[in-house]
Parts: C-alpha cells; sequence; structure tokens
C-alpha cells in the first residue's frame, strides 16, 4: 500500500547503522588478521585506497592469520572465553531464580502500587553503573562493611573480593532490572481468567502456576535470558572492579591486550571470536523479540 | 477478583529491593561521614561535598557528559524513530533482515566491542578523536533501544488513524506529525530518556572513542576508583540518586496517569 | 438530474499475491444514491472501497469520479471522505477538534471551520460533548463524531466501513434510522460496505452482493431479495427453502411466504410434517418443520395471539401457493 512513506524515512537509520554498526565490525575482522608493529595506531597493514586495486591485492596478499593462531593456541583466550560465558551462564541462572519471584509478585500486586515498584526497580539504572559496583567493593573488601557487621555479630570474616562469589554477585546486582522488567511485562499482561479457569476445573494455585502461569512466561523468561546473558559475556566493569587477577573474563582480556599490552590485531582476534559466536544468541533474541512485541 | 502477591510475594519484593537499595544507602550515607576511611563513622561533615565542588576536571567532565548525552540521545531519537517506523511498517528496504540485525544488535552486543569496532572505524576514516567521536558512537548504541519502543508502541496505533487524516486531506508527512506523532510522543520520550541515561553511565564505549580534552564523567570516576579510596565519588553518588528519586517520583506518577484512559485510538 | 454516473468503476482488478481480491468489477453510481455493497468477508467489497478512496490502486481498469481518472491521485486529494470501521478518531484531539481536522487541511478561516462544526455536531446531535475526548465517550457517540468529521468538508461522496459493526442491536437500528435521514437531508452519495444483510437492505436505494471479487448480482433491494439470481445470493439476503424442481433447478420460498396449517391448504404444492423446533420471537414465531420425505423446511408466522400457534412435536401442513416461489437455475 502507498502510504507516501513516511517510513521511508529508514533508509536515514538503515545508512548510519551500515557505516557506524556493520562496517566497523568488518574492520575488526580485517584488524585481527594484521600484524603488531610499532607506531600509532600499532597495527599494519592499513588499508590506503590512494593506491587503487593495488593496494587491496597488497592487504590480502599481508594478510596475517597469526592473531588467530595465538587465540586458538594460547589458552588464555579460550579459557577467558568459556569462563565468560561459565559466569553469564550462572549469574543467569541466579537471574531467572531471583528475578522471576520479584517479577511475579510485581504482576500480582495491587494496580496502583504497580507504578512505584516498576519506578523503583528501573531508579537504580539511572544511577552510575560504575559507582554501584564500586559501592560493593566497599562492601566486600577485608576492611569493608559486611565484614563490619559480621564482626559486630560475633560472626567469622569473609574474604569475598576477589572470588567469583563476588562476580557473581556484581552481575546479579548489575542486571537485575533487566531480567525483572521483561519478566514482569510478561506476566502483568496474562489473563487472569486462565487462572480462575484453572481453578474452576480443580487446580491448587501452586499447580495453576506451574501448568498454566509458567509454561506461557517461557518466551518472557528466554527473553530475559537472553537480554542478559549476552552483555555479561563481555563485561568488563565487574570483573574490573569485584574481580583479581585470578578472573578471567573475556572483556577484561581484550581491555588489557587494548589498552596495556598495545596489541590490537590480538583484541581484535579475541573481539572477533566474541562476535562471531554470540550470533546465535542474538538471532535467536531477535526472533523471540518479534514474537513477544507482535503479541 | 486480584490475587495480591501474598505476605510470600511482599517478603520477596522487600528483599529483592533491598538487595538493590542497600549498597546504595550505604554509599550515601558514607558520603557524608568526616573521615577518609570507609568503615569509621567520624561523624556527620559535607566535606567531601565541598571538594566534589572545588574539582575543577570532575566537574568540566560532568558538563561534557551532559552535552554529549543531550546530543547523542538526540540523535538517536531521531534514528530510532525512522528504524522503528520502518520496523513497524515493513518498510521496502534491500536485505531486510539485514537491518532488523542492525538494529537488534547493538542492543545485546558487549560495549567493549562496540567501542572498539567504532575506535577501528574513526582510525581508518581519519577522524581525530574527541567529542564527536563519543557522540556518534553513543547515539549508534542507543538506536536500538529507541527503534524497540517506538516500534512496540506503533505496533498498538490503529493504522486506520493515519488513513484517516490523509482521508481528510493531510499529506503522509502531516498526517504523520499531527496524528501519529503525537499519539506515540509518550515512546519517543521514553526512548529518549533511555538513550540519555545510557550515554551518561557509560564507561567502555567513551574510553575507546574518547580523544583528549573530552573525558565524560564515568571516566574520570573510573580512574578516580582506580587510584584508591576517594570519598568525593561518594558525594557524586548521593547527588545523582537525589536527583533519580525525584525524577523516579515524576515518572511514576506520569505512569499512573496515563495508566487511566487507553490512547489507542479505537 | 444528469444521466452520467458519479462513480464508475470499469473493469478493476486488484490482487493482493496470487488471489485476485476484485476480480474485474465494472459499475456504476450516481449522484445522491445510497449504495451498499454486500457480502462475506473477503468478498473484495472493502478493497473496492479502498479504491476509490485512494488507499490502493488498482492493478487494472479505471476509477472515475465525475468523468475523471482517479488515477495517480493520493488519497489526502480525493473529494472523498471515509468513515472507518474503527472511527479512527484521534485520541489527542477533543471532539471539535476531530471534526475541525479536514476543514484545517483546507486552511478555511477560523470563524468559519467553528461554524462548520457546530453545523455537524449539530446534525449529528452531539453539541453538548464538543470538548471531550474520544476515550470519554460511548460507542454510539464515537461513531457519530466518525460520521460528522467524514462529513465536515461536504465531500461529494461519503465511504462508509462497516458503520454499525461495532454497535448492539437497540443502536443499531436506531442508528440506520438516522444514517438514511443525514444522507437524504445531504444528498451526499454514500457507499457503504457491509456483510449484514438487514444493515443493507434497509439502508440501500441499490446494492450489489459480490463474491469472491465479483459482483454476481445487482439491483433495489426488495429486487434482490425476491428474485435473487442463484441459491449464494437467495441465501445470503435471508432464510430460504429451497424445493428441487424435477428436471433441474430450485424452487426458492422465503420463509414468510410458507404457510403453516393444521388441516390440508388447498394448494398444489403442500406437505404434511411435524413442528421440530419453535422459537418465539415476539412479533412473530420461526418454525422448523420436518416434512414427511425427510426435508427439512423453515416458516415464519406473524403471531395474531399471544404465545405460538403450534408447539412442538404437532402434526401440520406446510405449504405455499405458486407465486411465493423463484425459479432459480443455480
Amino acid at each position: 500500500m502507498k502510504r507516501g512513506g513516511v517510513e521511508r524515512s529508514a533508509w536515514l537509520a538503515y545508512a548510519w547503522l551500515a557505516v557506524f554498526f556493520l562496517a566497523p565490525f568488518a574492520l575488526v575482522l580485517k584488524l585481527s588478521l594484521s600484524h603488531t608493529t610499532l607506531g600509532i595506531p600499532p597495527y599494519a597493514p592499513r588499508l590506503d585506497l590512494s593506491q587503487g586495486l593495488a593496494s587491496v591485492v597488497a592487504l590480502v596478499r599481508d594478510l596475517n592469520f597469526d592473531a588467530y593462531g595465538r587465540f586458538v593456541s594460547d589458552r588464555l583466550y579460550v579459557d577467558a572465553y568459556l569462563s565468560s560465558l561459565g559466569y553469564a551462564g550462572v549469574a543467569t541462572a541466579l537471574l531467572i531464580a531471583i528475578g522471576y519471584p520479584m517479577a511475579l509478585a510485581m504482576a500480582r500486586a495491587p494496580r496502583g502500587a504497580q507504578p512505584f515498584l516498576v519506578a523503583a526497580v528501573i531508579a537504580p539504572f539511572w544511577t552510575s553503573f560504575l559507582l554501584r559496583i564500586y559501592a560493593w567493593t566497599a562492601i566486600l573488601k577485608p576492611e569493608g562493611w559486611l565484614n563490619l557487621a559480621l564482626r559486630s555479630l560475633g560472626l567469622p570474616e569473609v574474604q569475598l573480593l576477589n572470588t567469583d562469589a563476588a562476580i557473581y554477585l556484581g552481575l546479579v546486582y548489575a542486571y537485575l532490572p533487566f531480567m525483572v522488567l521483561p519478566l514482569y511485562a510478561v506476566l502483568e499482561r496474562q489473563d487472569q481468567g486462565l487462572l480462575e479457569a484453572a481453578a474452576d476445573l480443580g487446580a491448587t494455585p501452586w499447580r495453576a502456576f506451574w501448568t498454566v502461569t509458567f509454561p506461557m512466561s517461557l518466551p518472557g523468561v528466554a527473553a530475559g535470558a537472553l537480554l542478559c546473558l549476552i552483555p555479561m559475556t563481555g563485561e568488563f566493569i565487574v570483573p574490573d572492579l569485584l574481580g583479581g587477577s585470578q578472573t578471567l573474563m573475556i572483556g577484561k582480556v581484550i581491555w588489557s591486550e587494548f589498552f596495556q599490552n598495545r596489541d590490537w590485531p590480538a583484541a581484535a582476534a579475541a573481539a572477533a571470536a566474541l562476535t562471531a559466536t554470540l550470533v546465535l544468541p542474538i538471532l535467536l533474541h531477535q526472533r523471540l523479540q518479534a514474537r513477544t512485541l507482535s503479541r | 477478583m486480584r490475587r495480591g502477591p501474598g505476605v510470600l510475594g511482599w517478603a520477596v519484593l522487600a528483599l529483592g529491593l533491598a538487595f538493590l537499595y542497600l549498597p546504595m544507602a550505604l554509599v550515601v550515607i558514607y558520603s557524608f561521614n568526616a573521615g577518609r576511611l570507609v568503615t569509621v563513622w567520624s561523624g556527620f561533615s559535607l566535606r567531601w561535598y565541598g571538594e566534589l565542588f572545588r574539582d575543577e576536571a570532575l566537574l568540566a567532565s560532568v558538563l561534557i557528559s551532559f552535552e554529549v548525552a543531550l546530543l547523542a540521545a538526540s540523535l538517536a531519537t531521531l534514528l530510532g524513530v525512522c528504524a522503528g517506523l520502518g520496523l513497524a511498517r515493513r518498510a521496502r528496504l534491500p536485505a531486510r533482515g539485514l537491518f532488523t540485525s542492525a538494529v537488534y544488535a547493538p542492543l545485546v552486543t558487549p560495549d567493549i566491542l562496540l567501542g572498539f569496532s567504532l575506535l577501528l572505524l574513526f582510525i581508518s576514516l581519519g577522524l581525530p578523536r574527541g567529542f564527536a567521536t563519543i557522540v556518534i558512537a553513543h547515539a549508534t548504541a542507543s538506536i536500538g533501544y529507541v527503534a524497540v519502543v517506538v516500534r512496540a508502541r506503533l505496533m498498538q496505533v490503529d493504522p486506520a488513524l493515519e488513513e484517516a487524516a490523509q482521508d481528510l486531506g493531510a499529506s503522509p508527512l502531516k498526517a504523520f506529525l499531527t496524528v501519529v506523532l503525537p499519539v506515540i510522543a509518550p515512546a519517543v520520550i521514553a526512548g529518549w530518556l533511555l538513550a540519555f541515561s545510557l550515554s551518561l553511565d557509560d564507561l567502555v564505549i567513551a574510553s575507546f572513542t574518547a580523544g583528549p580534552g573530552a573525558t565524560t564523567l564515568p571516566m574520570r570516576l573510573y580512574s578516580q576508583v582506580r587510584l584508591g579510596v576517594n570519598p568525593e565519588v561518594n558525594a557524586v553518588f548521593s547527588l545523582m540518586m537525589l536527583a533519580v528519586t525525584l525524577a523516579a517520583a515524576a515518572y511514576a506518577i506520569i505512569l499512573r496517569q496515563s495508566a487511566r484512559g487507553p490512547r489507542t485510538g479505537a | 438530474m444528469s444521466t452520467s454516473p458519479l462513480i464508475r468503476f470499469e473493469g478493476v482488478s486488484k490482487r493482493f499475491g496470487d488471489t485476485a481480491a476484485v476480480d474485474d468489477v465494472t459499475l456504476d453510481i450516481a449522484a445522491g444514491e445510497f449504495f451498499v455493497l454486500l457480502g462475506p468477508s473477503g468478498c473484495g467489497k472493502t478493497t473496492l472501497m479502498r479504491l476509490l478512496a485512494g488507499f490502493e490502486a488498482p492493478d487494472a481498469g479505471r476509477v472515475l469520479l465525475a468523468g475523471r481518472e482517479l488515477a495517480g491521485l493520493r488519497p489526502h486529494r480525493r473529494p472523498v471522505n471515509m468513515m472507518f470501521q474503527s472511527y479512527a478518531l484521534f485520541p489527542h484531539l477533543t471532539v471539535a477538534a476531530n471534526v475541525a481536522y479536514g476543514l484545517l487541511q483546507e486552511r478555511l478561516g477560523r470563524a468559519e471551520i467553528d461554524a462548520r462544526v457546530g453545523e455537524m455536531l449539530a446534525l449529528v446531535q452531539l453539541e453538548p460533548l464538543s470538548a471531550r475526548k474520544p476515550d470519554q465517550l460511548s460507542g454510539g457517540q464515537r461513531q457519530r463524531v466518525a460520521l460528522a468529521r467524514a462529513l465536515a468538508k461536504r465531500p461529494k461522496v461519503l465511504l462508509l466501513d462497516e458503520p454499525l459493526g461495532a454497535l448492539d442491536r437497540r443502536l443499531r437500528e436506531e442508528t440506520r434510522g438516522q444514517l438514511k435521514a443525514i444522507q437524504a437531508r445531504l444528498g451526499t452519495t454514500f457507499l457503504m460496505v457491509t456483510h449484514d444483510q438487514d444493515e443493507a437492505m434497509g439502508l440501500a436505494d441499490r446494492m450489489a452482493v459480490m463474491r469472491q471479487g465479483r459482483i454476481v448480482q445487482l439491483g433495489p433491494p426488495a429486487e434482490l431479495y425476491a428474485n435473487p439470481v442463484d441459491r449464494d445470493v437467495a441465501g445470503f439476503l435471508g432464510e430460504v427453502n429451497l424445493f428441487p424442481v424435477p428436471g433441474g433447478g430450485w424452487r426458492a420460498v422465503r420463509p414468510e411466504r410458507m404457510i403453516l396449517s393444521r388441516d390440508r391448504p388447498a394448494l398444489a404444492d403442500a406437505w404434511t410434517g411435524e413442528v421440530q423446533a419453535v422459537a418465539y420471537l415476539g412479533d412473530r414465531t420461526h418454525y422448523t418443520v420436518r416434512l414427511a420425505d425427510g426435508a427439512v423446511v423453515r416458516i415464519l408466522q406473524a403471531n395474531t395471539s399471544s404465545g405460538p400457534a403450534f408447539a412442538r412435536a404437532d402434526a401440520v401442513w406446510a405449504a405455499f401457493a405458486p407465486d411465493a416461489a423463484t425459479v432459480l437455475d443455480r
């Protein structure tokens, strides 16, 4: 239907994203196939189109898979990547365990209270992520508030900073709103009449939940999980502030390769690998997005 | 008949919200601590607030952050509305799947990747890193958020509204501006606010794409935090909490108002 | 009265994918007519209307308004206005602002706009509600705002998309009368689309029954009802009893033309049977009667005394007079 196409303005967004999102990824890929050199920026070859086709040919001949070789053979990267997935996976499971009951309680809360509950869950998001995680260092460090509280209660002190527990804590703390809110949106929209029908047919509230509410909320759970899992894999701030030198996460590795080692191709190879393996979950996420949004 | 969440439900909510707010509350309290040490209360003092307002570098970074956020959010909103329109109205675009991916993928791409890849682009384009590059980067990262929110709202709008406006003599552009835009305005504003707060809060992307003279607040805070304990940071946080509490209260009231009386155009 | 039609569809076709929504339709509508397109959903009636409004473009054929071809003319430039099925009232504008919207696009003076808005609201009897927003109105009130808004520009043609569908029964009948009166008063050509035969017959000067993108029969309601061109049309416009004719074809008799009695009537077409179901409708009773040969007929009888004349399991005679039947060959 010819609507005169106000939606043709999508071209604008398309062009912008092609230049500032899609093209950069191609560059990451290209960089990962380059050498490290001294200089700014510290890699070669760089594409110099003033030479025309000759420079492209020279580029291809100069491609270097060293970085990838290192990525695969150097256990560091593979370990970091797998370990990141591990942290993200465990954190996601924790987020579901904590976030689902919260979202359910919010969905069942009286209508008047709901906007305030939503605001209360969103509000921390609007302060500084960095400082909220930093607050946890103040809580978890040996001379921190947690141990202060434990000491005053006569309980033994704990060393939680720079441990896996701290990472899980930080990830869950940071991403809780991202799990609770999509779940709340799905649960809140559920037809209460279905539960009444279940009760009418003899189901206890517990059964009704497991056979009606929960299965119907699964798309929301999946959406929330993906929304958290993928960014958590590449998370930097949490492992940087709450983890120690033992904590291996790919986000930290890329950062230190880039800012400390000045090994751009290595950072790019790690980044490219991270991208490649995230494509599948991203596609999955899109499918779910399209489905839940079109309801 | 609405069943409430029950005692267990309220307990879960209380615990969850306590978990969320306890660390923040502690920081706010200790921003008034006279001493440097976190665990020792040395009496009430506004000393750190004073230091904060004398810290020129920090204040400069606050200004820069706000300027970047304002521009980036506005740019992201403009492009995000276009993208949302394209998605909701199934605009005819080449490689439509690629378009959809390009819009949604930044939402789930780790900041590290976004920052790094954009830096490479700026280098190959010969763009000097500074204020503009952060704005571009933040805008790119946020387009998807605005698009998602706008698209969702657009799907709820009766397509007949725009047809009716055109039927009554308004050109397609005018029909959109006078009839559709006012109806989706809450979503557009929500998208802008989302993009604004994402920009204000971003550390990683800015670190990759900033240049000399363009240090954002998170970058400044990160370097201070890395250097060691600095209670001034607590004061910064408390002020943020104040701003957010006021904004959140206003938000909740507005949300309540619009919960009565649907505006989907039926 | 001019002899050339106001609206002309000439060999118009429109496809969506593989299906032909409108298949080679030629139709003339005269100025001042209340014309109705009737058919089941998917028959193409709405598409045909949208082709006139300009929201779709024909793949073949021409659409002409007052002799002028409309091809290439965008909806906002056509002197045609539409009343949408969902009413499509602008939720952020008041009733008065909604009605004024089309006039604002014509760049009329403020005074003139206000006058016209007042005139329209008076026409639909909604003046006291002019400052309200759509979400503060009832369904019937919203429908009247939609009508007033569509008529405000004094279009040559008003298109109505299932205007009574969302209303409850009582309101529907009331509104039907109002629509007819307004059309007669203004003399505007109305083109209405509906799937409800009562609505169609109650309002149309002429109507067309559509099926699968084509016009099956065209004419005044009485003509279509009494002399349907085939069984489908007969059945679509109301209940009908079909009696096969030996050698091919059918005789179609409407339930209200059937005669139900205890004793054998002096008619050639008469059969014994047993009353299977009785539906008492207040002013009339609907009977389902099973004939001796197994066929089931439906009979509608006005109630002359209180209560139905017959009860279930009664033995009766069902018959019809020869002039009550229409012969159909398909």
